[in-house]
This record gives structure tokens, C-alpha cells and sequence, in this order.
């Protein structure tokens, strides 16, 4: 228990970067899995096509690679620089790989959520000269969204925990990293894990019944 | 077109053919539907009725042949569709109301957002629409909490509130319980004495005497038969429309 208490500021303050790349990614994967799902269901060919190719890339690689991409390739050898900080910049690149990633993913749980729309639904918004962006922003992505908080929840809670492997995109401050270097100074200790095991879960439960929750609550009845 | 075009006609359809894959649903169909004119489309399931209903605003689209609404050919896709479509009224089998939207926002979301009216006068006027289909204590909650013949009667609101040159109306009786039907069919009986043009698909045999002006007998993609409602039904000259009135009048 001594350990915890000891290392509890410096671990607060990874789990605060934890928190911190989670609000990022959360904004940032909500607004381009949004705009994924509009073009996975728009009527032109190409966009149809870069939506699902982005999203069986992306979904299909494995997280770790997406973030060592991203500060190698993209931010090395590239140049995608968003500060001269390096810890500020690692910060905004795991951000934008982590943000890329999960996009795909909230994607996908949008367009089940398109599928529970009837069709009717939309021929309704065509007929009386709704177009085809006003059809799909007003009548169709309301009742997609309604139909998938749950789910949605579920990807927030699986891109909160991913937080933990900023380390491959060079960024150690997060609670996981931080964990990890004080045990290869101190070794390992149980409590130092649980502690942490225990704030997540106090950041990812409320998450899933407050979504349950409101899945219930805005649910479009028929 | 003369300056009030009273004499054209609002709709032509002229050598319209639809396939379906291998299925030859509409089969040069050549039909006019004159302004103010109530017409009604009879015929068996599977015969193209609601398919033609349905290309007169583009939900479905052509295979050949044209289509002329108010002087202008259908616009094929965009901002011109819409519009088009705009002017078109529907009212659909299955009422297909906004299920997250309320009454009220169901038939102010039109005019605001396509027609650019301001919120106030969208909302006074969609009270005075669901006031005429007397769904007017109604109009705060959502389509789920409504019979089918409410539903069904604001949609018919929704589709008037874009003031519309003429309304679709596709079997819009066929999904309601049997004592919600007469609900909706004296709406659109008011609507059609007011003068809107009106096209019909239906089997309510009351409907087509009471307020058509014309039958349109349709089978197997084709127009068999046109007529007056009164020939029509008492002197049918083809043997297929016969056919299909001695099955549904006898029960």
C-alpha cells in the first residue's frame, strides 16, 4: 500500500493524460466516424468506396501500429508536427492516431444504427424536398444515433482503456507508462496495479450505465 | 405555357416503361393528370399501381420514356429533384411520419428547412392544418403515441403544409384498422372538393365514386382500362377490370 501512496501523485498525473487523450479522441472519433458513416451511405460511388476502404484499413490494423505510424511515419519521417514541445506533440499525435482509429468503430456502430431506420423514413424526408445531406443530418443520424448510444458507449469505454498503448506513439506520460517505469525501478507492486485497474473502472463503468441509461431514455419508439 | 397554364396538363407520362431486373413492371404507360383533376388508380396487387404513384416524384426512377410535371421533365438528381419533389405531396401506405420528431415538427420541418419560412408563421399554419384533420390537441406528441388514422391524417398535413401542386397518395387506407379508414378518406374527400389534384391509389371502391373524377384501371404494368367512376364500375369494358370488380365487390 506504501508504494500507491507514494507514487499516487505521479500516477494521478499519468491518469490525468489518460483522461486527457480520452476527451480528445472521444470529440475528434465521434465528428470523423460521423462523417465516415455519411459517406458509407451516400449516394456517390467514390465516396462510398474511400469510406469503406478507410474503414476495413484502419478497423483492421492493430492499434499499436496505427500509433507507431503516426509518430514515425507520419510525424518523423513526414514532418506532421503539432508543437516543438515533444511531449506536447507526442501528446497530439497519439491523439489523432487514437481519434483515427476508433473512428472506424464508431463508424460501424453507426451504420447499424442506420439499419434500424425504416426506409420509409427517408423516402418521407426525399418527398417533401429534404435533400439528400438534410435527409440524412435531420431524420436519419438522429434516429441512427438514438439507436446505437449503447454500443457507442461500448466503443468510448474500448478507446478509453486503448489510452493505456500511447506508449507506442512515444508518449509516457499516461498512467499505464508511468506504471511501468516505476516498477522497473521499485519493482512491481499489486496495489500500484489495482489502483490503477480501480481508475479506470471508476472513468469507464459510469460510462456504460449512463449510456445504457440514455439508450432507454431516447430510445424512437414506433 | 399560358400565364395561368390552366390548360396544360399538370402530370405526363409518356411511353413510361420501368424493368425491375427480368420484371416489366411498368409497360408503356401514357397517362395525363389534369390540374384540379382527382384521379384514382384501381387494380390488382403487384399490377404497377403504387410503382407509378411512385415515379410521378422520383422514388423510383425510370427505365424510358418521360415524365412531365408542370411543363418541366422530372429533374434527374439534386437540388432540381428536390424542389420538384417539394411541390409533390405524399402521403404513403405506411404513414412514415418522423418518429423522433413531434406532430408539430412534423409538419413545420418541411416549410422551415426546404422552403425557408420563419418558425412562427411555419407553426401557425401547421396548426391550422392539423386543426382541419383535427389532430390539433395532438400536436405535441410523437407519431408512436397516435392511432393509424391520426398518423395517417398528419401526414396528409405534412404533405399540405409544403403547399404542394398536387398529392400522391399511395394505398393510404390500406394499412389502417377498418374504423380509422372513413377518418382519412373524408380528409381527402374535403381536399379533393377544395380542388387539389389528386392521384390515388386505392381500393376504397366508396372513395373513387364519391370524389374521383376519373379510374384508372391498371394489371400486370398496364393501363387496361380508363374510364369515369360510375362506367367504370357499373359498365367495366374490359374483361380483366370485370374480372377484378366481381372479386372485390362481392365481399
Amino acid at each position: 500500500m506504501d508504494e500507491l501512496i507514494k507514487y499516487a501523485p505521479d500516477l494521478g498525473l499519468g491518469f490525468l493524460e489518460n483522461v486527457k487523450l480520452s476527451i480528445v479522441a472521444a470529440i475528434a472519433s465521434l465528428i470523423l466516424g460521423t462523417i465516415l458513416v455519411a459517406m458509407r451511405v451516400s449516394p456517390t460511388p467514390v465516396l462510398r468506396a474511400a469510406g469503406t476502404l478507410y474503414v476495413n484499413v484502419v478497423r483492421n490494423t492493430p492499434l499499436t501500429l496505427v500509433l507507431a505510424f503516426s509518430a514515425l511515419g507520419l510525424s518523423d519521417q513526414l514532418g506532421l508536427v503539432f508543437s516543438e514541445t515533444p511531449t506536447t506533440n507526442s501528446f497530439w499525435i497519439v491523439s489523432m492516431g487514437l481519434s483515427v482509429y476508433t473512428a472506424a468503430f464508431v463508424c460501424e456502430a453507426l451504420r447499424a444504427g442506420v439499419n434500424t431506420v425504416p426506409m420509409g423514413q427517408a423516402e418521407a424526408a426525399r418527398a417533401i424536398g429534404l435533400t439528400f445531406t438534410q435527409s440524412l443530418t435531420m431524420i436519419i443520424l438522429p434516429q441512427a444515433f438514438r439507436a446505437v448510444i449503447a454500443p457507442l458507449g461500448s466503443v468510448m469505454i474500448a478507446m478509453i482503456k486503448n489510452t493505456t498503448v500511447a506508449t507506442a506513439g512515444g508518449f509516457l506520460l499516461e498512467s499505464a507508462a508511468v506504471m511501468k517505469i516505476t516498477f522497473d525501478t521499485t519493482g512491481a507492486s499489486i496495489p500500484i496495479f489495482l489502483g490503477i485497474v480501480v481508475a479506470f473502472m471508476a472513468l469507464t463503468m459510469p460510462i456504460g450505465f449512463f449510456t445504457g441509461w440514455l439508450a432507454r431514455r431516447m430510445a424512437v419508439v414506433r | 405555357m399560358t400565364e395561368n397554364g390552366d390548360a396544360t396538363p399538370l402530370v405526363q407520362l409518356e411511353n413510361v416503361n420501368k424493368h425491375f431486373g427480368a420484371l416489366h413492371v411498368l409497360k408503356n404507360i401514357n397517362l395525363t393528370v389534369s390540374r384540379g383533376e382527382v384521379l384514382v388508380v384501381i387494380g390488382p396487387s403487384g399490377g404497377g399501381k403504387s410503382t407509378l404513384c411512385r415515379t410521378i416524384n422520383r422514388l423510383e426512377t425510370i427505365s424510358d420514356g418521360k415524365i412531365i410535371f408542370d411543363g418541366q421533365v422530372l429533374p434527374e438528381e439534386g437540388k432540381a429533384l428536390a424542389r420538384l419533389r417539394s411541390e409533390v405531396g405524399m402521403v404513403f401506405q405506411s404513414f412514415n411520419l418522423f418518429a423522433h420528431k413531434t406532430i408539430r415538427e412534423n409538419v413545420t420541418l418541411g416549410p422551415v428547412k426546404v422552403r425557408g419560412v420563419a418558425k412562427d408563421a411555419a407553426d401557425k399554419r401547421a396548426m391550422e392544418l392539423l386543426e382541419r384533420v383535427g389532430i390539433a390537441a395532438q400536436a405535441d406528441k410523437y407519431p408512436a403515441q397516435l392511432s393509424g388514422g391520426q398518423q395517417q391524417r398528419v401526414a396528409i398535413a405534412r404533405a399540405l403544409a409544403m403547399d404542394p401542386k398536387m398529392i400522391l397518395f399511395d394505398e393510404p387506407t390500406s394499412a389502417l384498422d377498418p374504423e380509422m379508414v372513413q377518418e382519412v378518406l373524408d380528409v381527402m374527400v374535403g381536399l379533393a372538393r377544395d380542388g387539389m389534384t389528386m392521384m390515388v391509389v386505392t381500393h376504397e371502391m366508396g372513395f373513387a365514386r364519391r370524389a374521383a373524377n376519373r379510374v384508372v384501371f391498371m394489371a400486370d404494368g398496364q393501363i387496361v382500362e380508363e374510364n369515369t367512376p360510375d362506367e367504370f364500375f357499373t359498365n367495366a369494358q374490359t374483361d380483366r377490370a370485370r374480372d377484378f370488380l366481381s372479386k372485390i365487390l362481392t365481399h
